[in-house]
């Protein structure tokens, strides 16, 4: 396992609130999360559980002025990132952390050839600084042949409109992977893309962060995504990490009461008809339970969960489950 | 009722211009290309697809947002067009659309929005008797009847998406349009909207044509599914065929891409076929069979000859040259062709 | 881009403080409630841009000192044909706070009562040039791609290409030079700009589903047009309108100060900078305060259009 391995990204107890119309959404409630060095991690939670916030808040790119932080600490390779200044995020983030986003038409500059906003990415990190114009367009072909784009002297004149999205995902990749990167934060780099599209982007990511040794962190909504890209598997509810387990082992058993929910929500392949889903709705973050976030969705909810919040737990085989209730379950 | 069918598509075509090709002929999209299609009375039917398959196309021109290019569609027995479309059968035929965000206008109330069906097809004598029918059709889809005076902006995703379902339900119709009700939606309230659609079928013995790109969610609501390619229907089969034993090429492609969440699933992928190449332009259709390009069974006749619809068991069509015969091996390694 | 430490500092502690003395959650329980609460939302959006109170206030005062113009300035009489040779062109001072003009009328007093002509003015130009430029821009924007679209757009678009200060000029001069004309001209001028936004928006709408649910549902054209499109159009349309107040009065301001306005002696902002022009830069109050006032009223309406652009701009409310 990973275990032996020293982690490259740690999260700790990390709460973050927006400033919001009659007070503060305290969105993200003590997350804690560690990725090692080559760990291929995913962050599985439906929308608006704070997935996307967490990474965001990891480089530091949430809206400025709009949120505090009143506890936790990311440590990136021992430093705490959200003690950094500017200049120091800004180097974290061209040198070590590279991001894919969901909608890769949002990500590339409609104005700029494909070839101009790469040369720029090339430009701007650590490898590219002293080579020359010539050797960082090298650079950058490797890197969309590396995605595995036939004919990358084409593309580099292309604008994204001539693209597909699948295309312009893997541009998307090839430009996180152009420079030697540790740690690549993925938010839903398939949802936008159809299913036998998704599946070769899928694909091409994970052999590259394979083969480059980089860490991975995969936002996903789906458990079967989640299933065919990680190494582990932290399952988020309204902003914290209910249940996180080794990917087979959580597949084997599930032991949150919601991880049971939404594992039984997904439509099978197989058949067998839609089970009922989870009652009721994500909890108004202006003014969350008291006790677990889950509590009110819940169906073994006690006393006690109305009033304390769960920690996180070892329970074995690296599983990890935040609930009161977990022999009855 | 058994055999009873509601709506039949008569080689439906539906092509939109798109300017003019460098030799000055017009182009067309060919969206929907020669489309026949039997849904039956009560069943549910599935339309799969991935974007550019003309899956949503269908479903506008039958609700009548398009005028056909081509071909007919016959509804309840009777010829519909887009024009001159009787009352009857706007109130019959109904559609839930996928973006619940758009479906709704966001500077009305519920109350408002769910009257406006019972106003224009005169469903209720007065004021008081048509909010007594707003509360009931809000409860059929378990929402509060104090969601009345809400507004679609203060109410969730899957909460907007059953507004549009009570919408459609208000006129008693027989035939729902479901275009991808649920993709926009979290798995737990997709299950929850399935279910509740999947029991308001049963109570009202309704028809679903029922549009969606995951084929999983088909698998189980679905009596029968087709699965569409650049316009063209594919296979169709019963659901439960369809998974044990696909024919075309491009269904099996489909299925060994799906994500899925146990071995069991896993067991059902047909594994030797691996998703590549990009789905090409519906203004630009290859020709021949229009999946050659990203085919790993292809042959020199699929580039040349269009296939036609083969008959491979009791309801299960496939629309491949190799079908019958044998698809040969795949050749997963082949360089991309582009 | 990153905020300083002790910036972040001090919003936390703001944050913790606020938290925990938080007032607690309460539930909505009716219609009257809800639209209570709906206004306090949409003053927390307006408000949220200092320069849009800032502006809010502005417009108030303006119009209640416009409304009351009589009862708060201190030589009332000032307003017409008085002259007071004894005391004119004096500098500001204590009696006359913002100084005298020629005839020794107070400065402030004409700057107040202009603001009567100013306002009329545009209250005028809109209530005829928006209602008419709504609806043709909702008929245009329904009928889209239709010989309809066709004849409104480009009708729409010549008036557009006049420049409407030369319209208004021309029509001043053909017609007795008045408020009233040069009121017509502008109007004339005006509507295009709405048709041309409520098209925007109708082309738009109409391709939302709700529009589509409405139509395959068979409601009538009347029902979609004003029910379903129309309301949508407001908010725009309303933030237009808060902006053209002020553009409206520097029209006017521009055209009486070429004596196409308001004739006198009754008072005229244009018209009291152009005869005050002649006396600087000795006498600068006769110019420089009529021309703050043309500013700030144009400032503030501006501001507060902004402000009502956020108030109801439907944009990122996750965060709001």
């Amino acid at each position: 396992m990973s275990n032996e391995k020293t982690p490259i990204l740690e999260i700790k107890n990390l709460k973050l609130w927006f400033k919001v119309y009659k007070g503060y959404s305290k969105v993200l409630d003590g997350v804690n999360i560690t990725v090692h060095q080559g760990e291929k991690v995913g962050i599985v939670g439906e929308a608006g559980c704070g997935k996307t916030t967490t990474v965001k808040s990891i480089l530091g790119i949430l809206p400025e002025g709009q949120y505090v932080i009143p506890e936790g600490e990311i440590l990136y390779k021992g430093e705490d990132t959200l003690k950094m200044n500017s200049r120091q995020l800004g180097k974290v983030r061209s040198g070590e952390i590279s991001m894919i986003y969901q909608e890769p038409s949002a990500a590339l500059n409609p104005v700029f050839t494909i070839g101009q906003q790469m040369m720029e990415v090339a430009k701007n990190s650590d490898q590219g600084k002293g080579k020359t114009k010539a050797e960082r367009r090298e650079m950058v072909l490797n890197a969309i042949r590396d995605v595995f784009i036939p004919d990358p002297e084409r593309i580099f004149d292309y604008y994204p409109v001539q693209l597909s999205g699948g295309m312009k995902q893997r541009i998307c990749i090839a430009m996180a992977i152009m420079t030697q990167r540790d740690l690549m934060i993925a938010d839903e780099p398939g949802t936008a893309l159809d299913v036998t599209i998704q599946d070769q982007v899928h694909k091409t990511l994970d052999r590259l962060v394979e083969e480059r040794d980089m860490a991975l962190i995969m936002i996903t909504h789906s458990l079967g995504v989640a299933r065919e890209l990680t190494d582990s598997i932290n399952v988020m509810y309204a902003g914290t990490v209910v249940e996180a387990a080794p990917t087979a082992e959580l597949f084997r058993k599930q032991l949150h009461p919601y991880t049971i929910g939404l594992m039984e929500a997904v439509p099978r392949l197989a058949g067998g008809g839609i089970q009922a889903g989870i009652y009721g709705s994500i909890p108004d973050y202006l003014y969350p339970p008291k006790g677990c976030r889950f509590a009110p969705r819940c169906p073994r909810a006690t006393e006690q969960c109305l009033e304390n919040k769960p920690e996180l737990v070892d329970v074995g085989n690296g599983h990890k489950v935040a609930c009161f209730n977990i022999e009855e379950v | 009722m058994a055999d009873n069918i509601i709506l039949k598509l008569d080689h439906l075509k539906q092509y939109f211009p798109a300017g003019k090709g460098k030799d000055g002929k017009p182009l067309f999209v060919k969206a929907v290309d020669d489309v026949s299609l039997e849904v039956k009375q009560g069943e549910i039917i599935g339309l799969v697809g991935e974007s550019g398959s003309g899956k949503s196309t269908i479903a506008y021109s039958v609700i009548g947002m398009y005028e056909p290019s081509g071909g007919e569609i016959i509804f309840d027995g009777q010829s519909v067009r887009k024009k001159g479309r009787p009352m009857k059968i706007k109130k019959d035929m109904q559609i839930v659309f996928q973006d619940p965000g758009s479906a709704l206008n966001p500077q009305q109330n519920i109350g408002e929005i769910l009257e406006l069906p019972l106003k224009v097809h005169k469903m209720c004598k007065n004021k008081a008797e048509r909010v007594e029918r707003v509360k009931e059709l809000l409860r059929m889809v378990e929402l509060p009847e104090h969601y009345m005076y809400k507004s679609p902006a203060s109410i969730g995703g899957g909460e907007k998406q059953m507004v549009a379902i009570a919408r459609a339900l208000a006129t008693d119709p027989k035939f729902i349009i479901l275009d991808e009700p649920t993709s926009a939606l979290d798995v737990s309230i997709q299950a929850k909207i399935i279910n509740m659609l999947l029991k308001l079928q049963k109570e009202k013995n309704l028809t679903y044509l029922f549009i969606t790109h995951d084929l999983s969610l088909m698998r189980n609501i679905a009596d029968r599914v087709a699965i569409l390619y650049l316009g063209k229907v594919a296979e169709i089969a019963p659901a439960e065929t369809f998974f044990r034993r696909p024919e075309h090429p491009y269904t099996q492609m489909l299925i060994s891409s799906i994500p899925v969440v146990s071995e069991e699933e896993e067991a059902l992928k047909p594994a030797k076929i691996e998703s590549r190449g990009e789905i090409p332009s519906p203004v630009n259709i290859p020709p021949g069979c229009s999946f050659h390009l990203r085919c790993p069974y292809v042959q020199d006749i699929c580039k040349q000859d269009d296939p036609v619809m083969v008959e491979r068991g009791e309801n299960h069509q496939a629309r491949c040259h190799y079908c019958g015969v044998g698809l040969g091996t795949p050749n997963n390694n082949e360089e991309e062709t582009k | 881009m990153a905020v300083s430490a002790r910036k972040r500092e001090k919003e936390l502690k703001k944050a913790l403080a606020y938290e925990a003395h938080r007032p607690e959650e309460r539930s909505i329980g009716s219609f009257k409630e809800m639209r209570k609460e709906n206004l306090k939302r949409a003053w927390y959006r307006f408000s949220h841009n200092k320069l849009s109170v800032i502006g809010l206030i502005i417009v108030v005062i303006v119009v209640l000192a416009a409304i009351f113009a009589g009862k708060i300035t201190p030589y009332p009489e000032h307003a017409g044909a008085f002259t007071d040779f004894a005391n004119s062109t004096k500098a500001p001072c204590g009696q006359y706070l913002l100084g005298t003009d020629n005839m020794g009328r107070d400065i402030l007093t004409r700057i107040v009562f202009s603001f009567r002509g100013a306002l009329k003015m545009a209250i005028l130009v809109l209530v005829i040039s928006v209602p008419v430029g709504t609806f043709l821009g909702l008929l245009a924007g329904f009928m889209n791609r239709t010989w309809v679209d066709t004849v409104i757009m480009r009708i729409s678009d010549i008036f557009l290409s006049v420049p409407a200060l030369l319209l208004a000029l021309a029509v001043a001069s053909i017609l007795k030079p008045n408020l009233t004309n040069s009121m017509l001209a502008i109007t004339i001028m005006w509507w295009p700009w709405y048709t041309r936004i409520v098209y925007g928006v109708a082309t738009s709408c109409k391709n939302e589903y709700y529009v589509v649910s409405a139509q395959l549902l068979g409601a009538s054209k009347a029902h979609i047009i004003f029910k379903e499109i129309l309301p949508n159009c407001l908010s725009p349309i309303l933030t237009k309108m808060s902006l053209d107040v002020g553009w409206v009065i520097l029209m006017g301001a521009t055209l009486s100060y070429v004596g196409m306005g308001e004739q006198p002696p009754i008072p005229s902002l244009g018209q009291m900078v152009s005869d005050g022009a002649r006396y600087m830069p000795d006498q600068w109050w006769m110019t420089i305060f009529p021309c703050l006032a043309i500013i700030i009223i144009i400032m503030g309406f501006n501001f507060m259009g902004d402000g009502i652009g956020d108030m109801l701009s439907k944009g990122d409310s996750k965060y709001e």
